[in-house]
């Protein structure tokens, strides 16, 4: 992933042209593609040109062994042709506050609360059948495994059809013939043989291009990504990140990218939500959050991606650990138990997220502005979590980490 | 496709030569009653013991018996003679089978029609109080042996010694060609019972099919495509949900047009079956070896069947 277009590795906020360029180009985008959509405010009054707004969404999930605290009170907002990511580890709570969005959680007996916002209308409150009318026509979904993903005993086009004819009415062979323009646009050569082969016979690339001719057959709002490309060779990945991006362009589709990797956002996403045991524990623009992140979780996710551009011979640090039981989770800070900057009382305060920069960079964290910053610029120069944790002057760590490695 | 159909059509008849020379071989080398005897009646003297023998051909050894038997099925469809009906066992089959399919068919529609919606609505309505009680059902069925049901079901609802008689119970069969009225009644009971088992297997079937496909990622894209719910079991989780089913499916209707002997018993309808039972009983060794074929042919066109119905029911499936 990273090779095809490496993060804001390291140090360097200057370092990555490309960076900035794409945000410059996002930003006109933005501007220029709103008065399409039916006349909207001018970009100055972006704030009210919000697509998606999810307020304090929490998702719990009843076991028998107690309750899952899968989504535990997230906000994050979307523009209309705006670009999110949410970025952490599996169970943080990434899929399943998306798949909350199109109320697929609570078929299956989630408990939530909180308000999805999307388009003047509340998601949580909309009745059944107009909550499945936005499913599939307004917002749209594609997963991480386009092959499992797709129904493996209908031809690729008829399920592009179905997509289709349940939102309008529209004759089945016009209908088809979308279909085969919706599989030229994806990119799939040969779409008029393609159409009417069955998924088996497409390639992994290809099945998640169908995935997502599939999702724009009815020119959805918002399209949610849920880890698009994990599933695939790095070189097709890099196409299928190409692809997306082009369509926000084109379409002025919305996006919310969801992953693990924070290559894949670094090149697709505007704003950065990452999120650790159901909370967001950072959120900020991109450029600000590759140049200098506030929170230990995400130095920890950004120092354990290889780079080219970074300074050589440097160590990839992993984080320690696993994550944590979203049943039974640590006391103070759930991040603690795996940070290798926490003091004492940070397994008793549960940090909230305060504002930690300009443009509504906010971080979760305990840690002082001052030790923050030192830790960082030492983490970012190439040096370890020991030597990080000493610049910032917190070498006295009360709780050993590998003590609590256990713990966690 | 044609390529694989030819070459399970030629395996078959290589599997079939295969049954007769079993077949042959057990009822010629199991100690049972020499059939001359059984032919020649209480009192036959030797004399006319050693020309029956001639006549049918005992006196050969087993190889020239062997060529004799297959020679016939093969070229003239001659299963030989039954030696208590005197009659050829080909005929007696034909004469039967009728009967077999009758009751064979109507128990699998039964048991189709109501197996697989208790399935689906006991999968859709998991560890609700529905399911429960249908698994519940369910189980006793499997469990219940059909000797034992047919009885009970005569006991209950025979018209002759029924608590409750409402249908014609033992003994009652009808042609469907004399009287399709009469035909039907006769065979309600039979069907009940004969259905009776596989229905809970079915539903069973159905129940864990269908939850298995309802976790996959397809369905949760059908869901996300906004499909009402009805279309996404239906539609895609029967889809998929129906394959296991159709291969039941074909080798049960298989397995009892080769007789289904209890409940042709209990019910006294003569099929194959109760052509079976009773040859069994006379020592009439054509004919058990007869039934025995015919069902084997059953068995082997259903499996050829069924694997070229997968071709059309799972596109992944291609025989080259």
């Amino acid at each position: 992933m990273s090779a095809a277009e490496p993060p804001m590795s390291a140090g360097g906020p200057t370092g990555d042209g490309a960076e900035a360029a794409r945000h410059g180009d996002a930003g006109q985008a933005f501007g220029a593609e709103t008065p399409a959509s039916a006349g909207g405010p001018p970009p100055a009054a972006a704030s009210s040109d919000r697509l998606l707004s999810v307020e304090d969404l929490i998702v719990g999930f009843p076991t028998p062994d107690g309750l899952v605290h899968a989504v535990d009170g997230i906000s994050y907002n979307v523009e209309r042709a705006g670009s999110v990511g949410i970025v952490g580890e599996s169970g943080s709570g990434k899929t399943v506050s998306a798949l909350t969005l199109i109320g697929l959680t609570q078929t299956q007996g989630a408990k939530v609360s909180g308000r999805i916002m999307f388009d003047g209308r509340d998601l949580l409150k909309v009745s059944k059948d107009e909550l499945r009318h936005i499913r599939g026509n307004e917002i749209a979904m594609i997963f991480q495994d386009p092959l499992s993903s797709l129904h493996p005993q209908f031809r690729v086009g008829a399920q592009i059809v179905e997509a289709m004819r349940i939102h309008r009415s529209i004759t089945r062979s016009a209908a088809h013939t979308r279909a085969t323009e919706l599989l030229e646009l994806v990119g799939i050569p040969d779409p008029r043989r393609r159409v009417d082969q069955y998924p088996h016979e497409f390639s992994g690339g290809m099945r998640q291009r169908a995935m997502i001719a599939m999702a724009l057959a009815n020119e959805p709002k918002l399209l949610i990504a849920d880890e698009p490309t994990t599933a695939l060779d790095v070189t097709v990945q890099a196409q299928i990140l190409a692809l997306l991006e082009r369509l926000r362009r084109e379409l002025g589709m919305a996006t919310i990218m969801i992953t693990h990797d924070l290559g894949v956002v670094a090149q697709i996403a505007d704003r950065i939500n990452v999120m650790y045991a159901g909370r967001i524990v950072e959120t900020a623009d991109a450029r600000p959050l590759f140049a200098t992140p506030q929170h230990p979780y995400t130095w920890g996710l950004l120092r354990s991606i290889p780079t080219l551009d970074g300074p050589r011979g440097i160590e990839l640090v992993p984080i320690p650990g696993r994550p944590p039981s979203l049943i039974r989770r640590p006391s103070g800070c759930h991040f603690h138990p795996r940070c290798a900057y926490a003091l004492p009382d940070h397994a008793t305060i549960d940090p909230e997220l305060v504002d930690v920069g300009p443009d509504g960079h906010r971080a979760a964290c305990l840690l002082d502005a001052a030790q923050r910053a030192a830790a960082w610029a030492a983490l970012s120069g190439g040096g370890t979590p020991e030597q990080a944790r000493e610049a910032a002057g917190i070498a006295e760590v009360a709780v050993p980490v590998a003590e609590t490695e256990i713990v966690g | 496709m044609t390529g694989f159909i030819v070459r399970r059509l030629l395996w078959g008849v290589l599997l079939l030569i295969l049954v007769i020379a079993v077949t042959f071989l057990i009822f010629y080398l199991l100690p049972s009653v020499d059939p001359a005897i059984l032919r020649a009646g209480r009192n036959g003297s030797p004399k006319v013991i050693a020309e029956i023998r001639r006549n049918l051909g005992l006196n050969h050894s087993i190889i020239v018996q062997f060529w004799n038997y297959t020679k016939e099925i093969v070229l003239h469809g001659n299963f030989g003679y039954s030696y208590y009906y005197n009659d050829p066992v080909g005929g007696l089959i034909s004469d039967r089978l009728p009967a077999t399919v009758s009751l064979t068919v109507g128990a699998a529609v039964l048991w189709v029609v109501v197996g697989v919606p208790v399935g689906i609505i006991s999968a859709i309505k998991r560890r609700t109080f529905i399911d429960r009680v249908s698994m519940g059902t369910a189980l006793v069925f499997v469990s219940a042996p059909v000797f034992w049901l047919g009885l009970i079901v005569l006991y209950l609802f025979a018209s002759d010694i029924g608590r409750f008689p409402f249908f014609p119970g033992s003994g009652s069969y009808v042609g469907l060609t004399v009287n399709p009225v009469k035909w039907f009644e006769s065979l309600i009971l039979p069907w009940m019972v004969l259905s009776a088992t596989s229905t809970a297997i079915y539903a069973r079937l159905v129940r864990g099919s269908l939850l298995q496909v309802m976790g996959e990622d397809y369905i949760r894209t059908a869901r996300a495509k906004g499909l009402p719910e009805r279309t996404v079991i239906l539609k895609h989780g029967m889809r998929s949900a129906i394959t296991p089913l159709v291969t039941v499916l074909g080798l049960d209707i298989a397995s009892l047009l080769g007789g289904a002997i209890l409940t042709e018993g209990v019910f006294d309808i003569p099929g194959i079956g109760r052509l079976n039972i009773d040859a069994i009983g006379h020592g009439d060794v054509t004919i058990v070896q007869g039934t025995v074929l015919v069902a084997s042919i059953f068995i082997i066109v259903a499996n050829i069947i069924v694997d070229i119905a997968y071709a059309f029911l799972d596109p992944r499936v291609r025989y080259e």
